[in-house]
């Protein structure tokens, strides 16, 4: 078993919870894994990106090879296509199109949106939104941990666990939001799977 | 046993600790910071009693850290590795005085520049103190490494420098942790000279410290961290340093790459293994993460040997960071080097958080100056260093820790008058004070804004040295009262504020001003964790 991601969104939006969330049910399934992150000055609302790799086999490189990454988890649209190069031929993006506008010249929602749908394997769906819903936009990040369940092979129950250890902290409310929008996320990707 | 998920720079401090650590210091710096993070939240070094600090800068922790090194007990100071050029003078000096309790040093470098100023190799500023360098290449050896470097330390009687690079530091693996050790006890130095770099001892010390070279070659030599991988296909002969063994691996189906390698992890480079690959091989090629370290050395000067390719001859870019694209290009393999992204895809580069305190100080330092030329405002390191940028375009220098002050003063002697200086808080107190008696004493015509959100912002928040003394210390250095002028950057202040910062313009001699706000990201923690425990209280 082996699974590249690129995960990708803006400094703020929370990909390093979908990373660490993860990276947990990773370690704790007896899988090897590494995950680079970027720090420090770029968190300030620039654009970021986690390298996540999981396999059953030892794993070299913290970085994923260009063209070889198996899927791509972003938060944001415009932040999907940074790294489209990095996918290989059979890469699933998986992304969230409610976009961030934090600078002046932010493309058309629409072309974005265009583009996206030109990607062979894709899975769009609005998280914000989702989110709102169930409890507040700060969960949009989990809604996409739940949307890309049905291509990580990895057990729905060993990501529940690391949302109870990463938000158990927080009280019960939070850890019970935040399954709500797994599960949210998920259903929508199955959905979307079924009707593409 | 479980592995646990670390960051290298965790997996640092998490080997310090079970090796037996009293004492860690460090001044916070990307990508070094979460190493002392680690010991300053772990609760088993709370337990254990080790004293975890931050401090004023990276020199004052380097020496705080040979003093407990003196004192008998393991100690460990970590920094960036422009922070090494802060604490060069204490660091190139404790290689003469050697140790008593292992003294081990991280300098986490960062090619390709993510936060950084420059991207220095720190491998030379061990190679200057002639002393024994560690370079991992995993988050398992960043953790075996910390360990194995305080008993090298003490077994050599030599600080250590522990080398890392961004990938590293802010990668995450799983770890397997070994048995713990138990802390030094408390000691003085058997000998009470050996610290005592008057030039009679300095010499005497610094010929014991070139008589030790043979002994740290031996070590590099015996080290589990340098190996020889033999393959019978010796056309080419690869050595790697640190993370660069990684991306060649990556390379290849299961790692196995077709050609002898020479894994380095531990410096002085061990000579009988370089002889044997050098001697084995057609051809060399050298792949390090950071500058052509080893790979000048084996080329030489005038190069007449085996080709020896890598960053030097353009096999590998001379600058920026490696990955497994680039390495395997150098190997000649077909790699994707596509570049290209869509053109919609826009630049998103980092900026001021809404409602940072800085853009309103900014908003308010442009309005006062607009009746002045462009171009007179030295500014420094932090958050702010992007209100270089668009829209607010307030600063005209970034150069190293503390410099606002003194190029204003510099300047204001070439007669660009006024000059203005833009410091943050934490950034005043590590290098600027000097800086502000020096612009005293010569009664310079200049503004300085120390701006205070009390914090080390850019890093993630880190206590702040200038907390609560900032008045004080002006004060004190001889900065005249009634031209140290705290200001509330907020919009609804601007006018005041503007009107504040060009009175002080006018004056001709040195004048502080003081926005003082809260950093947005430290107040909203603050808030968040209140709400938690009020949640949790609850239910």
């Amino acid at each position: 078993m082996k699974r590249d991601i690129i995960l990708a969104g803006v400094g703020g939006q929370g990909i390093l919870t979908i990373a660490a969330s993860i990276g947990l049910a990773a370690i704790n399934s007896g899988l090897h894994l590494k995950q680079a992150e970027v720090h420090g000055m770029s968190q300030r609302g620039g654009a970021v990106q986690s390298h996540l790799r999981i396999s059953s086999e030892e794993v070299y490189s913290d970085l994923i090879p260009q063209g070889k990454a198996d899927m791509i988890i972003a938060v944001e649209p415009m932040e999907s296509l940074r790294y489209i190069n990095m996918l290989n031929n059979e890469g699933w993006l998986i992304t969230n199109t409610y976009p961030h506008v934090n600078i002046h010249d932010y493309p058309e929602l629409e072309t974005i949106l265009e583009e996206i749908k030109g990607i062979k394997n894709h899975v769009a769906l609005d998280a914000e939104q989702k989110a709102k819903e169930i409890s507040t936009a700060r969960a949009a990040n989990i809604v996409m941990l739940g949307a890309s369940l049905p291509f990580l092979e990895m057990e729905i129950n060993q990501i529940e666990k690391a949302l109870f250890t990463l938000f158990g902290r927080k009280g019960e409310e939070v850890v019970q939001n935040n399954l709500k929008a797994l599960h949210a996320g998920k259903e929508i990707a199955e959905q979307y799977l079924v009707r593409h | 046993m479980q592995k646990i998920l670390l960051l290298g720079d965790e997996a640092i401090a998490q080997g310090a600790i079970d090796a037996g650590l009293s004492g860690i210091y460090a001044y916070p710096g990307t990508p070094s910071t979460e190493i002392t993070e680690y010991v300053k939240r772990s609760k088993e070094a709370k337990e254990k009693g080790i004293t975890a600090r931050w401090t004023a800068n990276e020199k004052t922790a380097m020496e705080i850290a040979l003093g407990m090194s003196y004192a008998g007990k393991r100690s460990m100071v970590c920094m960036k590795h422009v922070g090494l050029n802060v604490a060069a003078d204490a660091f190139i000096n404790s290689a003469i005085t050697g140790v008593n309790g292992g003294l081990v040093v991280v300098s986490a470098d960062d090619p390709s520049m993510h936060s950084s100023q420059n991207e220095q190799d720190s491998r030379f500023y061990g190679k200057f103190a002639q002393i024994p360098i560690l370079e991992p290449t995993n988050q398992q050896e960043a953790y075996d490494m910390a360990r194995y470097a305080f008993d090298l330390s003490e077994k050599l009687d030599t600080p250590v420098l522990m080398r890392i690079t961004t990938r590293l530091a802010h990668s995450r693996a799983g770890i397997f942790r070994k048995e713990d050790k138990a802390q030094n006890k408390l000691a003085v130095p058997s000998d009470l000279m050996k610290y005592v770099l008057l030039p009679s001892n300095a010499r005497k010390r610094y010929k014991l410290l070139l008589n030790h070279q043979d002994h740290f070659e031996q070590a590099s030599n015996e080290s589990g961290f340098n190996f020889y991988i033999d393959h019978p296909d010796k056309k080419l002969g690869i050595i790697t340093t640190g993370i660069a063994y990684n991306y060649l691996l990556e390379n290849f189906p299961s790692g196995k790459v077709p050609h002898p390698v020479l894994k380095i992890g531990q410096y002085p480079l061990p000579k009988a293994m370089v002889q044997k690959i050098y001697e084995e091989c057609e051809e060399l090629m050298i792949m390090e993460e950071g500058y052509p370290f080893v790979e000048e050395m084996l080329k030489g000067f005038l190069d007449k040997g085996k080709p020896i390719h890598g960053r030097l001859d353009g096999t590998l870019p001379r600058d920026g960071e490696l990955n497994p694209n680039i390495v395997g290009k150098a190997m000649q393999l077909s790699v994707n080097l596509d570049d290209d992204i869509s053109e919609i895809v826009k630049a998103r580069p980092p900026k001021l958080c809404k409602g940072c305190s800085h853009n309103d100080a900014f908003t308010a330092l442009n309005e006062a100056l607009s009746e002045y030329s462009k171009g007179r405002v030295f500014s420094d390191i932090g958050c702010y260093t992007l209100g270089a940028l668009k829209p607010l375009e307030s600063i005209n220098s970034c150069v190293d820790m503390g410099a606002s002050i003194t190029m204003a003063v510099g300047a204001a002697d070439a007669g660009l008058v006024p000059a203005i200086a833009a410091i943050g808080d934490s950034t005043f107190t590590h290098s600027g004070i000097t800086g502000l008696l020096d612009a005293v004493n010569s009664n310079s015509p200049v503004t300085i804004l120390i701006l205070d959100n009390s914090t080390t912002a850019m890093t993630g928040g880190q206590d702040s040295a200038a907390l609560g003394k900032i008045e004080e210390i002006c004060k004190g250095i001889g900065v005249q009262e009634e031209h140290i002028k705290v200001i509330k950057p907020l919009p609804k202040f601007h006018d005041e504020n503007v009107k504040v910062i060009k009175e002080e313009l006018e004056y001709q001699g040195v004048s502080v001003v003081i926005p003082r706000r809260e950093c947005i990201q430290t107040l909203n923690r603050r808030m968040r964790a209140k709400h938690n425990k009020k949640v949790t209280q609850q239910s």
